[in-house]
């Protein structure tokens, strides 16, 4: 059962405390976009071993969504970071690639 | 024969006889008894059947490891198969029974199958039942059910009266096992200062090391376990439990623990298990290593035990395995047995050592006690049936052809090595290495288990780390270290020294004798509890089960209760050998939590019966209850299906509600729709994004019936929206969807939208509401007094605030059942006095409450759509006529996209019709409209099912919609649904709405 913060309230919880959301930073396509691009946010998702950013919502605690860097196999939480924003924020990455200099980055 | 000695045992009291049955035979044992050592002082060395060949098995453990000795404990409601004998204390009363067998222990009639075991090998399941494909089910399959198999499942009559309780805990460091190395590395913890809980699952600390005669400080290993059980009892900072099993490392330092409160004192009303759920901020594993089996033919015949085992039963139970003992072993460890036995006064007939000389200190010792000790030797086979009567002795590097010697005994004490129990360690990704030395793998700790922050949280003292000599050094710095990470410093203090005789290293023997025959290999048991021998083992690799996962499921070898500690490095090593190549490079399957197995009763804790779950009551609950109401569960909620009067039946209650409402006036508890507030300056676009039609252009004091999709399109949700003012609305969701809808708002207003203004909050529970419903709703309403209800006041699709006998009421003029309606809501408080109020009112009138039955067959005679009933998550607005509550003027909407793609608007789709049956009767639910063919698997072709089906007391028959493949262009049509069997129902395709097509009635 994963430990995690939410950075909003700042409380550390675990896992039963949050709801899962998927994969983060998906753009959204709505009406008149091309099939790939509507197929690709809502059915390709990335799933990768390793590095991953996910969508978590405080919904026993403050109510708030959030997103979260973590390694998938390892488990290891590399941060988390409001909802509000289209892709990891800087310092985030710095820390994954320190932690993990194979990562190919945020793409 | 076993039988208890005249002296000795340091669990035991012998001034505490306890009584116990085994198999309905009378038996006495002693306080600290297991169950296996008493029935092994009571000279019962057969306990069992095997899996497959139903062998004679008895003990070959004497801890959580036991492959064989599984009973059934208890009676009637606490009857529990599958239970080990060697982990099972013994109290006044126990009742036992063996399995696995018929028609008795004694006399298997299926150990026939041990006659033809070829019949039985690796994979015959697979093999053998091929073809013809019938025989499978009717001859094979019963066959197999009765024959193989571990114990029976408990009566399905039976409830377990036991309480059973979980526990959150939070500490800094959790070591797990009492051993001294467990019992050292928490006292170096706890001196820090850092919260430690030490947990052991047997009932007595200090582990093997009284047992092997370890000296700490130069005194008994007992001496130092008790005055450091002491001092960390004192200790405000510890907590110590016995019987409790770390059964699971879970992600971040999340670990289960099984602690068995009473299962050794039935009488006891306190909680049978506990479950505990601890956080640990660093956790040391202290748990020991279990003895390997040797694999030599008829090494699973009674009498046959592991050497450390063996020690365990004399020195703990004063119990002797037999009269005549021979020791077999590949290290000098089991040397100890031997001395432990000479000592109690046991006859070793000799020790039989693989290695090609033993002359360390250990088989020195035995030799100076008069022992025999055989070199270069193993065991060819071992004589007897239902138990051992003696020993073939061979030389250890030939096929067995001959023996060199000959034993007659009735036990066999055997060793082939250590195995740390890494299995802690692995269940959250910690990794092995794989040790030459001792022939076993032991934690790498360059790779442990990672936290939230990416270190290790998992470290191993003592033999589970591979120390197999002194531990308490090795304990000290793990207690050190895990202290430290956990924040806390150390202080400078020195552990206590521990000392053993020195060993000579061991020598793997994986098979014995080293080229032993075919006819031998097939004797050689690798898995006791699952009959999986060598040469099975030998036949996977053959046929091409290579990797260690696979042959496992083929073989069968390391499953079922026991998880194969006792034969996985057996069975890894053969396979190895067989595949040409290092153990390593086969590795290990997969340690997977629990340990061993943990009560199914511990992991639901308290939640059963009444607490299985939380309960949401409406504000009428109460009232519902005290007047007959037939529960339905509805989401969390509880809502009556239908209120029956005395000498009613379901049916005929549903009939009544529903003509009442139709005729008469009628009340319904709506409280449990799902009521969210949304508002701000953008909620007018926000609600035109969450809905299909145009909400942004409803007046205030205006209800509009509005659809929501997700992003494929699909219905999510319907309800009515009122709106209350310019920036607010009022959204009315289905009971079931409330939480779902709200929290879908949320994620699009946090992740998508986070710049628009719009704050939503559920009111769901903060407002009863009623429904007051049928032609004689306005009547009663208006002898209430107080505000205007009259249709020009307040029409239909309206909503007011104002007062209603003196309640502050909300009321909408909403129908769902095509009836004129009022839902009124009031503040929940106030529910329970205006629904009274409302009752005693109209009495006179006849008026009577209708439960979710009547108010789904009210709503399927207007062709009104249920969500779950009409959709399923593939459902689109358009299958269901919905056409003209979607928005062509919207530019967006959540589903727009998804709704435009090509499956979607397909001419071909099943799409929403009414369904009359030719002969008036009611459909059966879920029916599957076929019509004539076989599609290309051969199975019916479908072109529709049925959605919702009732009675309708108002028309005196069958009522029904469904979705049919163009179905609304093929009015008038006779299609067919399957019933049960062959059965087939005709029915006419019809408009889904049957009463009052032009809304007439709702609108007065």
């Amino acid at each position: 059962m994963l430990l995690l913060t939410c950075p909003c309230c700042g409380v550390t919880a675990e896992e039963t405390e949050f709801a899962p959301g998927g994969e983060a930073h998906l753009k959204r396509f709505g009406p008149g976009s091309a099939d790939e691009d509507y197929e690709s946010y809502m059915f390709n998702r990335k799933n990768p071993r390793g590095v991953h950013f996910e969508r978590w919502r405080h919904a026993y605690g403050c109510g708030k969504w959030f997103l979260a860097a973590r390694d998938t196999v390892m488990l290891e939480v590399f941060g988390t970071y409001p909802a509000q924003t289209t892709e990891p924020p800087a310092e985030i990455v710095e820390k994954i690639k320190a932690r993990r200099p194979d990562w190919e980055g945020y793409a | 024969m076993s039988h208890r000695l005249a002296q000795g045992g340091r669990l035991i009291d012998r001034n505490a006889p306890r009584k116990f049955t085994f198999n309905g035979k009378h038996m006495t044992g002693f306080a600290g008894d297991t169950l296996a050592a008493s029935l092994l002082a009571n000279g019962q060395t057969l306990l069992g059947r095997s899996f497959k060949y139903h062998r004679p098995r008895g003990v070959v453990a004497a801890g959580a490891e036991e492959p064989n000795a599984l009973v059934g404990l208890g009676k009637g409601d606490r009857f529990e198969p599958n239970q080990r004998a060697t982990t099972t204390e013994l109290f006044d009363g126990l009742v036992a029974e063996s399995q696995n067998h018929w028609p008795s222990l004694d006399f298997d009639v299926l150990a026939l199958n041990n006659l033809v075991p070829q019949f039985l090998t690796a994979g015959f399941y697979y093999k053998t039942f091929l073809q013809p494909r019938a025989f499978w089910k009717h001859v094979y399959e019963p066959i197999i059910r009765r024959s193989a198999g571990l114990g029976k499942a408990p009566s399905e009559k039976a409830r377990d009266p036991d309480r059973y309780e979980q526990i959150y805990g939070f500490c800094d460091v959790l070591v797990i096992g009492g051993g001294i190395a467990g019992l050292q590395a928490a006292l170096t913890a706890a001196q820090s200062g850092a919260r430690v809980a030490l947990w052991e699952q047997t009932a007595h600390w200090g582990g093997r090391a009284p047992v092997d005669g370890v000296e700490i400080d130069g005194k008994p290993a007992d001496d130092w376990v008790k005055a450091t059980v002491e001092t960390l009892e004192a200790m405000e900072n510890v907590q110590l439990r016995l019987r409790c099993m770390g059964a699971g490392v879970h992600d971040h330092g999340y670990v289960l623990g099984y602690e068995r409160l009473t299962d050794h004192a039935p009488e006891s009303d306190a909680p049978r298990h506990r479950l505990w759920r601890m956080r640990a901020g660093q956790i040391i594993t202290a748990t020991g290593a279990i003895e390997r089996p040797l694999s030599f033919a008829g090494n699973d015949i009674p009498g046959v035990m592991l050497a450390s085992a063996m020690r365990d039963y004399v020195v703990n139970y004063a119990v002797a395995p037999g009269r005549d003992v021979v020791v077999v072993t590949n290290n000098d460890d089991a040397y100890r047995t031997a001395i432990a036995l000479r000592k109690a006064g046991v006859g070793v007939q000799a020790v039989v050592d693989a290695r090609a000389e033993a002359t360390g200190a250990l088989p020195e010792a035995a030799r100076a006690h008069g022992i025999r000790v055989l070199t270069g030797k193993g065991i060819r086979k071992v004589k007897g049936g239902k138990r051992v009567t003696g020993v073939e002795i061979c030389r250890i590097d030939s096929k067995g052809t001959a023996h060199t010697d000959v034993f007659s005994c009735d036990a066999v004490a055997m060793s082939g090595g250590w195995s740390p129990v890494v299995h802690l360690w692995s269940h959250c990704g910690g990794k092995l290495t794989w040790d030459e030395a001792g022939s076993y793998f032991r934690p790498d700790p360059d790779r442990p288990p990672l936290g939230n922050d990416g270190k290790g949280f998992v470290r191993v003292c003592g033999s589970a780390d591979g120390e197999m000599g002194a531990v308490l050094a090795n304990a000290h710095e793990a207690g050190k270290n895990a202290s430290e990470a956990a924040g806390f410093k150390t202080k400078n203090m020195k552990p206590a020294q521990d000392a053993a005789a020195p060993e000579a290293p061991m020598e793997p023997v994986w098979m014995m004798p080293r080229k032993a025959e075919y006819d031998l290999r097939m004797k050689m048991w690798l898995d006791f509890q699952n009959d999986v021998k060598v040469s099975d083992i030998q036949l996977a690799a053959r046929e091409g089960y290579q990797s260690v996962e696979h042959a496992k499921r083929y073989t069968t070898l390391g499953m079922a209760t026991d998880q194969g500690k006792l034969s996985n490095i057996n069975g890894l090593a053969v396979l190895s050998d067989a595949l040409g190549q290092p153990i390593p490079a086969t590795g290990t399957t997969t340690f997977r939590p629990p340990y061993t197995p943990i009560s199914i009763g511990a992991i639901a804790g308290e939640a059963r019966g009444p607490i299985f779950q939380p309960l949401r009551r409406s504000p009428l609950h109460d009232w519902h209850a005290a007047n007959g109401a037939d529960w339905e569960p509805v989401g969390q909620w509880r809502r009556p299906y239908t209120y029956r009067r005395a000498g009613e039946t379901r049916d005929q209650a549903v009939n009544r509600e529903v003509k009442n409402a139709r005729e008469n006036v009628a009340l319904l508890d709506a409280s449990t729709l799902g009521k969210i507030l949304v508002s701000g300056p953008d909620a007018g676009r926000f609600m035109d994004m969450l809905y299909t039609n145009m909400m942004s252009n409803l007046k205030p004091g205006k209800c509009r019936y509005g659809l929501m999709c997700n992003e494929n399109g699909f219905l999510m949700d319907d309800g009515v929206v009122a709106r209350l003012d310019e920036q607010s609305f009022l959204v009315h969701t289905t009971s079931g969807g409330a939480d779902h809808v709200h929290g879908w708002m949320e994620d699009w207003l946090q992740c998508e939208w986070w710049d628009w203004k719009v704050h939503t909050v559920n009111l769901t529970e903060q407002f009863a509401q009623i429904a007051v419903v049928g032609p004689k709703a306005r009547t009663l309403l208006e002898r209430l007094g107080g505000m205007d209800l009259s249709p020009e006041t307040l029409p239909f699709m309206a909503w007011a605030d104002g007062q209603i006998g003196g309640f502050d009421t909300r009321v909408f003029r909403i129908s769902f059942s095509g009836e004129l309606s009022f839902e009124i809501a009031v503040p929940a408080s106030q529910g329970r006095a205006f629904w009274d109020r409302l009752t005693a009112e109209g009495a006179d009138m006849g008026i009577m409450p209708y439960g979710t039955e009547a108010l789904h067959i009210l709503r399927a005679e207007k062709g009104f759509i249920m969500i779950g009933d009409e959709t399923d998550g593939t459902v689109i607005p358009q299958d269901l006529g919905l056409n003209w509550a979607i928005s062509k003027k919207k530019t967006d909407f959540l589903g727009k996209r998804g709704m435009e793609r090509e499956a979607m608007i397909d001419p071909m789709r099943w799409k929403l019709v009414g369904l009359e049956t030719l002969d008036g009767s009611v459909l059966p639910h879920g029916a599957l409209a076929v019509r004539p063919g076989k599609n290309a698997n051969g199975q019916a072709i479908t072109e529709g099912r049925v959605t919702s089906t009732y009675f309708s007391a108002t028309l005196g028959r069958g009522i029904a919609m469904g979705l049919v493949e163009r179905g609304p262009e093929r009015m008038g049509e006779e299609i067919t649904f399957a019933g049960d069997g062959d059965k087939h129902i005709k029915a006419r395709i019809v408009d889904p709405v049957v009463y009052d097509k032009e809304g007439a009635k709702q609108n007065v």
